[in-house]
């Protein structure tokens, strides 16, 4: 039973991954023409702790993180938290502290299988007069009271409360930042250009306080940071696309994603997975393989989602099993856009293997807003 | 036979005999009631939609935080943002931009921009999110993009994807309309552009019109907004959606009242007529009465019997009323808009919302209102002695009784007493209550001054050989003058009232005329398109219109809205050089001002308009502290001038001192007069040819004061049908009661032409007893209306919309309705008698037992 339960109205821009698509496709269009941002090329090396704050010059960025927690009576909970920030392209020349040059926008979700229902809302601001920002440098994200900061230590603190809801977390680094693809040159399509810069940190350690019915309640549990910029990102012709990211039970890591073609078939997919120790396999788009093995249909949309899904990386095969099937993010009232996003089980070989997040996009309609 | 049946058969039966009475006293009824709530409909609509709109501007948001000028500092943003207890804060600026296409309409080329930003605007005014095109989402933040009402799309003839051009100042910029505001109210023209965009396009950078908050859960509002006034100090203030309220209440309180005050005025001439309508016929029917007792009809029996036929009138007649109030509610509103062509609730389309309760009021008042008419004179006739009632020319020493002219002296006198007290809440109730005093107090006496005057005719003219048809009326209305008076009650009502209008009207427009001559003395005025807070010329464009050939004086104006009270509308701030020597010179001072000369060298004068004595309580001589500049700063009372424009208040200020204050050197408006031999079409030719010379607003004084009294005109349109209403009520009166007496008099005509008078001879008698009574009729319709008119003008003006004006009368008007009233009155009675006299001469003498 999903709730959806920000019933404010917010005309935002779309968020998490979907935005990306059907904002890229605009821009897709429009890159040629334009000058002040710059496009994703190969072979540029990511420097930290640069590269952990904001990029300015490109259209799109996020930083987005998911996990698992543990409540102290060993109940678990699944959490989203993501901040974007976007380049509107418009009013460069405009000197009003009103100018929206750059938007923040930030997402957080809650899954919580004692109630059996998804808790989320979203924000979103211009930047400016020090409300909302996305500083460079450092990861130093603010959208009003919601605040994503990583520290010298390499730790990040996140602060997101609204009415009922919200969280307040501690994510330490347990493991060295994972370069996707290419050293962080991460493609998302046949053509060069369409691929972003791309890390993700995971096997993050996580403690802090969940607010629920403004009840706080202390938590502990792993999470998965990525953090992802670009200016021209998806091929017109995709449709929606698949992606999990996990923390897997012996401390290796998977991230996989699938795009969709509209008629079918695969624009583009990858995978990688790292263990322990660092040692990173990449799989080429030919070794990556989504198969639906259970679908759900949404009572709410009547979308029909893959949520249990089966995934060949190479030689491994995966099975994802979903801590609820109903995490479905229904803002038609705002954004006009749905799609699934949810706490899953990985298994190996039968054996369970780990925790992670799926994220299925483009089940509704296709993504042309 | 029982007594239901008996008393559906005295109805039908009287009903039946006397058709053309009842219908009269039907239409009369309903036209009461008609009027009165049709105008409540309208206001109310009106009212509603006008408020609805401007909430839906501000959308749902607990408190909103102004400047006390138009415009405040962005930097408030951050703070109040930051501010504990503050869930959502929502920055808006708002401004009226001159559209160049409209610029031939000069009251209303105007069209107001919202910016905001959309991402706090949708949780508190998600209405003003423009409607994109298919994935253009960000057109909301594009910086040409603007988003239109339907009805600014349709006032404009643009839609979406066409350009757009508005003038800034002395330029025009282009824009794109990029999509409509679908949830906006029907007829409400408004824009939406990005904040930002806003600010920068039309040169408003760090500036708001006001920050919209939303508090968290929790917390005590009333609590809240202490708080907050309390750290934002003088220059902010705080409101709720109440004061919001309030305060467009406030702003069109005082017209509302005044059109229901006049619609109650209808209903009150309307009511004059079903009583007299119904005591002429219940003392028409004494005889008949008498009649029923002797046959053993009781007294509960009989009072029934008349209370029942007023009911049955009273229901019928509301009922019809109803019907027609809310038909002439709804034609007036698609023919004229809801503020009845005044423009005092602009932009706004209302739709006619039928409310049950108002219904059942208007409906109670109409019925009540006839059911009295019928109960005086059913207890007089249930308490008659048979005996003497059945005789013949009892009626008017029935009638006597009720005119005691005691009664009309109190009325009268406690109208006199009413003139004197304050007003109720800023309302002029005690005005209005003087004035129906008054008229009920002159119908009282009516029936004594008829008697006087008629006799007095008589006795005069007795010794010169009179005609003998003019000495029976004049003899008939010097001895049975009640019934007469009856006749005229109709007759003086309405034209007293009538008077009463036009003398405040024709006062009203000659005072206004006069002061526009007094606050347009240049030949032409410039203005550029005003945005927002900036007056349109900078010292540089002052300077190239000042150097033009041609000019024998300049003088500048800066004009602001300020504002002092947050329940009460703004007011106006006006800077200008005001002469030194003698302010008379350059206002339309009144007499309560400190003479030329005793002014101190050391202070800042101020000349206060007339509304800012009643509202603020501003006295001449005393210090007030008005937000110029920085800071507020304390000024001088020096005078009070005459505003017709400005209801709310209006200060003006030497230019000089406003500009040492804020260093703002911009103005608004440059008044400009001529060189002898230079003329006013050389002058614009010249304006036109410099360099932002198409972006100029030049009107001539002579069409702005044209264009002033029109509007006035088109005001006033309303009132002037209400008088009319009013004589065709007073007319029905005439109708009503010379046939009813006419009838009852059918004896009287019998014996008369028994005695040898001709029919024609009785036609010119009808005729010149119609005539006479109108006569006195209009004499003392004159009086009355004239003191009616002196509450108006001194009173009620004064009290509701704070200003006074000289009394000037509109002999030729009034002498013109006075001949109207007099030879449709006479027609009247003449076409009412003729069916009496038509009769059968036998049949007549024989009813006289």
């Amino acid at each position: 039973m999903v709730e959806g339960k920000n019933t404010d109205r917010c005309y935002c821009l779309c968020f998490v991954r979907m935005i990306m698509l059907i904002l890229s496709l605009v821009a897709a269009e429009t890159i040629a023409e334009s000058s002040r941002l710059l496009p994703v090329v190969p072979d540029h090396k990511l420097t930290f702790p640069h590269d952990y704050g904001a990029h300015q010059d490109f259209r799109i960025e996020w930083w987005y993180i998911t996990g698992w927690l543990e409540t102290a009576d060993k109940k678990p909970l699944g959490f989203q938290v993501t901040f974007f920030r976007y380049a509107t392209e418009q009013n460069h020349d405009n000197p009003s502290r009103f100018a929206a040059k750059y938007l923040i926008i930030a997402h957080l979700a809650l899954s919580d299988p004692a109630a059996s229902k998804l808790m989320h809302t979203e924000k979103s601001a211009r930047e400016g007069f020090d409300l909302a920002y996305a500083r460079p440098g450092n990861t130093n994200v603010k959208l009003d009271d919601w605040t994503l900061v990583r520290e010298e230590s390499g730790r990040y603190q996140v602060d997101m409360r609204t009415g009922d809801f919200g969280l307040q977390l501690s994510l330490t680094p347990t493991q060295m930042v994972m370069l996707q693809d290419r050293n962080g040159f991460s493609r998302k399509g046949p053509k060069p250009e369409q691929a972003s810069y791309y890390y993700s940190e995971p096997h993050l350690s996580v403690t802090g306080t969940v607010f629920r019915k403004n009840k706080p309640v202390t938590v502990s549990g792993r999470a998965w940071l990525d953090h992802e910029w670009s200016t021209a990102y998806l091929d017109p012709d995709a449709d929606g696309w698949d992606w999990v990211g996990a923390n897997l039970d012996d401390g290796s890591s998977l991230m996989a994603f699938q795009i969709r073609k509209k008629n079918g078939g695969k624009v583009w997919a990858y995978a990688a997975l790292r263990d322990a120790s660092g040692d990173i396999k990449f799989f080429n788009p030919e070794e990556v393989e989504f198969t639906p093995t259970r679908t759900w249909q949404s009572p709410h949309t009547e979308a029909i989602y893959p949520v249990a899904m089966h995934i060949r990386t190479g030689e491994i095969e995966w099975q994802l099993t979903p801590l609820l099937d109903d995490q479905e993010l229904d803002s038609r009232q705002s954004t006009g856009s749905v799609y699934w996003e949810g706490a899953v089980t990985l298994s190996r070989d039968n054996q369970p293997a780990g925790r992670g997040y799926l994220e299925l996009t483009g089940y509704v309609k296709p993504l042309a807003l | 036979m029982n007594s239901a049946s008996l008393s559906r058969w005295l109805l039908s039966g009287e009903w039946r005999a006397h058709f053309v009475q009842v219908v009269v006293a039907l239409i009369a009824i309903a036209i009461g009631v008609a009027m009165a709530f049709s105008i409540h409909l309208i206001n109310t609509a009106a009212f509603n939609e006008f408020s609805a709109a401007s909430k839906s501007l501000s959308g749902q948001s607990d408190l909103q935080v102004y400047g006390r000028k138009a415009f405040l500092d962005e930097s408030l943003y951050p703070l109040l943002v930051n501010t504990e207890g503050v869930a959502l804060a929502n920055p808006v600026l708002e401004l009226d931009v001159v559209v160049p296409g409209k610029l031939q309409n000069r009251n209303d080329h105007k069209l107001k921009i919202i910016g905001i930003d959309m991402f706090r605007a949708a949780q508190i005014s998600p209405d003003l999110l423009g409607l994109t095109e298919e994935g253009k989402t960000l057109d909301r933040l594009a910086s040409d993009a603007i988003f239109l009402s339907p009805a600014a799309m349709e006032w404009l003839q643009v839609a979406r994807g066409d350009s757009l051009s508005l003038n800034v100042g002395l330029q025009t910029i282009t824009l794109r309309v990029a999509g409509g505001l679908v949830r906006a109210r029907a007829g409400q023209r408004i824009a939406v552009m990005d904040i930002g965009v806003v600010q920068w396009r039309f040169q408003q950078l760090g500036l708001l019109s006001r920050v919209e908050l939303k508090l968290r859960d929790g917390v005590n509002h009333a609590a809240f907004k202490v708080k907050l006034a309390e750290k934002l100090g003088e220059s902010y203030r705080v409101t709720e959606a109440i004061d919001q309220e309030k305060r467009i209440a406030n702003m069109s309180r005082a017209y509302r009242v005044n059109l229901n005050m006049l619609a109650l005025v209808a209903l009150f001439t309307g009511t004059f007529l079903v009583f007299s309508t119904q005591v002429l016929s219940v003392i028409r029917r004494r005889q008949q009465f008498a009649l029923l007792r002797v046959l053993g009809f009781t007294r509960k029996q009989l009072l029934r019997q008349i209370i029942t036929e007023g009911a049955i009138l009273g229901v019928i007649g509301s009922l019809l009323g109803l019907g027609l109030g809310y038909v002439i509610a709804a034609t007036a509103i698609q023919l004229l808009g809801g503020d009845l062509g005044t423009n005092f609730f602009p932009g706004v389309k209302p739709s006619i919302y039928f409310d049950p309760l108002a219904a059942v009021t208007f409906f109670s008042v109409g019925l009540i209102v006839t059911l009295l008419g019928s109960i005086a004179p059913a207890l007089e006739a249930a308490r008659a002695k048979p005996a003497l009632a059945l005789r013949s020319g009892s009626e008017d020493v029935a009638m006597a009784k009720f005119s005691s002219p005691w009664f009309a002296v109190i009325c009268i006198s406690v109208a006199l007493l009413f003139t004197q007290l304050p007003p109720i809440f800023g309302l002029p109730v005690f005005g209005y209550l003087a004035i129906a005093l008054l008229l009920i107090g002159g119908i009282a006496l009516m029936p004594r001054f008829a008697a006087w005057a008629f006799s007095r005719l008589l006795t005069q003219l007795q010794r010169y050989r009179l005609n003998a048809v003019f000495t029976l009326v004049l003899a008939r209305l010097a001895n049975a003058p009640n019934q007469a008076a009856i006749a005229l009650g109709g007759i003086l009502a309405s034209f007293s009232l009538m008077v009463a209008m036009a003398i405040m009207v024709t006062s009203f427009r000659v005072s206004i005329d006069d002061w526009l001559g007094h606050v347009l003395p240049a030949d032409l005025y410039v203005r550029a398109a005003a945005t927002g807070d900036q007056g349109g010329f900078q010292p540089d464009t002052q300077k190239a219109i000042a150097g033009l050939p041609g000019w024998d004086r300049v003088d500048f104006f800066r004009t602001q809205q300020v504002s002092l009270d947050a329940s009460r509308p703004e007011i106006t701030l006006f800077a200008r050089p005001v002469d030194r020597i003698d302010a008379r010179n350059t206002l339309p001072l009144t007499d309560d001002r400190i003479a030329p000369g005793a002014l101190p060298e050391d202070v800042m004068p101020a000349w206060v308009s007339e509304a800012m004595v009643d509202l603020y309580g501003y006295r001449v001589g005393e210090k007030v502290t008005l937000p110029v500049g920085a800071t507020s700063n304390e000024f001088l009372v020096a005078g009070v001038w005459r505003d017709y424009g400005r209801q709310f208040g209006a200060v003006q200020m030497q230019l000089a001192d406003y500009q040492r204050l804020t260093g703002d050197l911009s103005v608004n408006t440059v008044a400009l007069w001529l060189q002898t031999g230079m003329t006013a079409d050389a002058a614009i030719a010249n304006l036109r040819q410099l360099p932002f010379g198409a972006a100029l607003e030049i009107s001539r004084s002579s069409d702005m004061r044209a264009l002033s009294l029109e509007i006035f005109d088109r005001s006033f349109a309303v009132t002037y049908i209400l008088e009319m209403v009013a004589v065709v009520i007073g007319l029905l009166g005439v109708a009503a009661s010379f046939s009813a007496q006419t009838f009852a008099r059918a004896k009287e005509f019998g014996m008369l032409r028994h005695i040898g008078v001709m029919r024609r001879q009785i036609f010119a008698l009808l005729a010149a007893e119609g005539g006479l009574l109108t006569l006195l009729g209009i004499v003392l319709g004159f009086v009355l209306g004239w003191g009616i008119s002196l509450i108006l003008v001194f009173i009620v003006n004064p009290q509701s919309f704070h200003w006074t004006m000289q009394l000037h009368l509109p002999w030729g008007w009034l002498a013109m309705i006075a001949g109207v009233m007099l030879v449709s009155a006479a027609l009247t009675a003449l076409l009412a008698g003729r069916q009496a006299v038509s009769g059968n001469v036998i049949r007549a003498v024989r009813e006289d037992w």
